[in-house]
């Protein structure tokens, strides 16, 4: 394996994604993602000279929607998802901006 | 001698586009539905649910970027940036960072010093997230999604300006821009636009920046001015004693005068942007952007020289008129209607400014029709009322847009014509008050004013005061 990840950048990256990893997690995390890079680094043995780098896997541009409302209420259904709900909106733990 | 600074601001102005649906789904935009009542599982973020650009959220853009003379980017794409906070509810905001729509801008200003040019370094479209709702007392937070995917563009300026005046002055133009292209209504106070303030200090002459902190939650340009002023004595203070400016977001708490760093979404600024793979790219093709200049509306310095020339109105009322675009557009439709321009301009100027003054209205929340002003300048000018009862029904069209002609038919309010009841009226006056005529007579002039009062009074107000005032003094002399 050519690429290692560091202590550091997993702590940095579980941070990010607001995971919380046990040691032994950490470790196969470390493992997983030094292979994802691996497996990138195979790209970069490609010549990308004057290619645009593709955002989309069509090729196809400007779709786009009219402004018209299609939408109803469809509160019950989305709240139907909620752990918990109060007056018709989502209940989460306190959150100060 | 103490140390001179110079303050450096740059603004990013988030601007809520007017449309009729959100950026990326047929969901409503309306404001105040019940909470959640406008949402779907695009802008709620479920899986597998794909995003559509709303094409007049592109036009709307572009239409911006074209006011402040920016370049247009033909070929735009989004981005997502990555963060966790409940009001995302996809967990990244999708928003353009690689290809923004609009570039390279600028918007002219104007302050006690002169005229000045603020750079745009970029404009672009993003959505906004949900409403978070703190519930104190169970010490929990909750979320309502119906703004979530409401269409913003976000303006970002150079960092140009110098002082509080200039900011306000900027955010006044680009204020009028916008609401005379039709966007957005701009209104600070109900968050349809909404600034965050850059600022930095450095000493005077120096030409590179210093560090900046980010100003939040300021939502009135009094309240904009304030923390300038306060984030600046801030900076100073630091750096006079020896200490550093820390780079951070900080929140503005106008009663005290103070900021504070937030704490939210802080934990790491690494957004990790990456192009939305959800939605294809745009391109702006020339005929797209020909239809888009050829609906530019006339923006207010061409309104001001065209009104000049095509009404003769003063100086005075053309700056009062166009510096709003509602009232522009009610003396256009209103003066079209009644070829009176001298007196729409008057009456939009003075009872209509006085009444939105005194029950705090936005001109842009007025309910009277233009064709019912019209009217009602039509009743005076035939002189079927008189000035106070047109004041009166005035102020009934304010509130309830009712016909005037029908209102003053069915109240009576009709100036009375017939001069030989008035005549009779005039007399009974004057038998009535033998004191006034008599201090009239021996030289008191003010006495004339009195009897016209009763008399006016004894016609319910229904007569012409001129006509009132020579029956008078005709009965008198």
């Amino acid at each position: 394996m050519a690429n290692v990840i560091s202590d550091e950048t997993i702590e940095y990256v579980s941070i990010l994604a607001k995971l919380d990893l046990d040691e032994e997690q950490k470790e196969a995390a470390k493992r997983d993602m030094g292979r994802m890079l691996d497996y990138i680094d195979q790209l970069n043995e490609l010549d990308t000279e004057g290619v645009e780098p593709m955002s989309h896997v069509f090729p196809v541009q400007n779709v786009f929607r009219e402004d018209v409302v299609t939408n109803g209420d469809d509160s019950e259904r989305l709240l139907s998802n909620a752990p918990e709900e109060q007056d018709n909106m989502f209940v989460v733990p306190r959150t100060f901006e | 001698m103490a140390k001179q600074y110079e303050t450096v601001i740059g603004l990013e102005v988030h601007v809520e586009l007017a449309t009729k649906t959100k950026i990326f789904c047929g969901c409503s935009t309306a404001f105040g539905g019940a909470p959640n009542t406008h949402t779907c599982p695009v802008c709620t973020g479920m899986p597998g649910s794909l995003p559509v650009l709303n094409k007049k959220v592109l036009e709307y853009a572009v239409a911006v970027g074209l006011a402040t003379n920016c370049d247009i980017t033909r070929y735009c794409k989004f981005d997502r940036k990555n963060y966790f906070y409940p009001d995302n509810p996809q967990n990244y905001q999708i928003s353009q960072l690689y290809l923004p729509i609009c570039r390279n801008g600028w918007v002219e200003i104007e302050t006690k010093d002169g005229k000045k040019k603020v750079g745009i370094h970029e404009i672009h479209m993003e959505e906004d997230a949900g409403k978070l709702v703190h519930d104190d007392w169970a010490d929990r937070t909750l979320v309502d999604y119906n703004r979530s995917g409401v269409p913003l563009i976000e303006i970002v300026s150079e960092p140009d300006m110098r002082s509080a005046e200039e900011v306000i002055a900027y955010l006044e133009k680009l204020r009028m821009l916008i609401q005379y292209l039709g966007v957005s209504d701009c209104k600070l106070q109900e968050g349809s636009m909404r600034a965050d303030v850059n600022l930095s200090v450095r000493e005077a002459g120096a030409s590179g920046y210093g560090t900046r902190t980010e100003m939040k939650n300021l939502n009135s340009f009094r309240t904009i001015s304030h923390a300038v002023a306060c984030e600046r004595e801030r900076q100073i203070d630091l750096i006079e004693s020896g200490k550093k400016v820390v780079q951070e977001t900080r929140r503005f708490d106008d009663n005290k005068g103070e900021s504070y760093p937030m704490r939210s979404k802080e934990d790491a600024q690494d957004y990790r942007y990456f192009p939305d793979p959800d939605l294809t790219p745009v391109q702006v093709d020339d005929s797209l952007l020909q239809e888009i200049k050829d609906r530019q509306p006339e923006f207010r310095e061409e309104k001001m020289a065209r009104y000049a020339e095509e009404f003769a109105l003063p100086a005075y009322d053309i700056e009062i008129l166009t510096g709003e675009k509602a009232l522009a557009d009610l003396f256009e439709a209103a003066t079209a209607i009644c070829g009176k321009p001298k007196q729409v301009s008057n009456w939009l100027m003075g009872e209509t400014l006085r009444l939105c003054r005194e029950k705090n209205m936005d001109t842009s929340d007025l309910r009277f029709s233009p064709e019912n002003l019209a009217k009602l300048i039509g009743l005076t000018e035939q002189k079927a009322i008189n000035g106070s009862v047109a004041k009166e029904v005035f102020e009934v069209m304010f509130e309830e847009n009712i016909d005037p002609v029908s209102y003053v038919e069915e109240k009576g309010l009709k100036t009375v014509g017939d001069e030989r009841l008035l005549r009779k009226v005039v007399e009974e006056v004057l038998a009535a008050n033998p004191q006034s005529v008599s201090d009239y007579k021996g030289g008191k002039q003010k006495a004339l004013g009195f009897l016209v009062g009763q008399t006016m009074k004894a016609m319910k107000g229904k007569a012409d005061p001129a006509m009132v005032n020579r029956l008078l003094k005709e009965a008198l002399d």
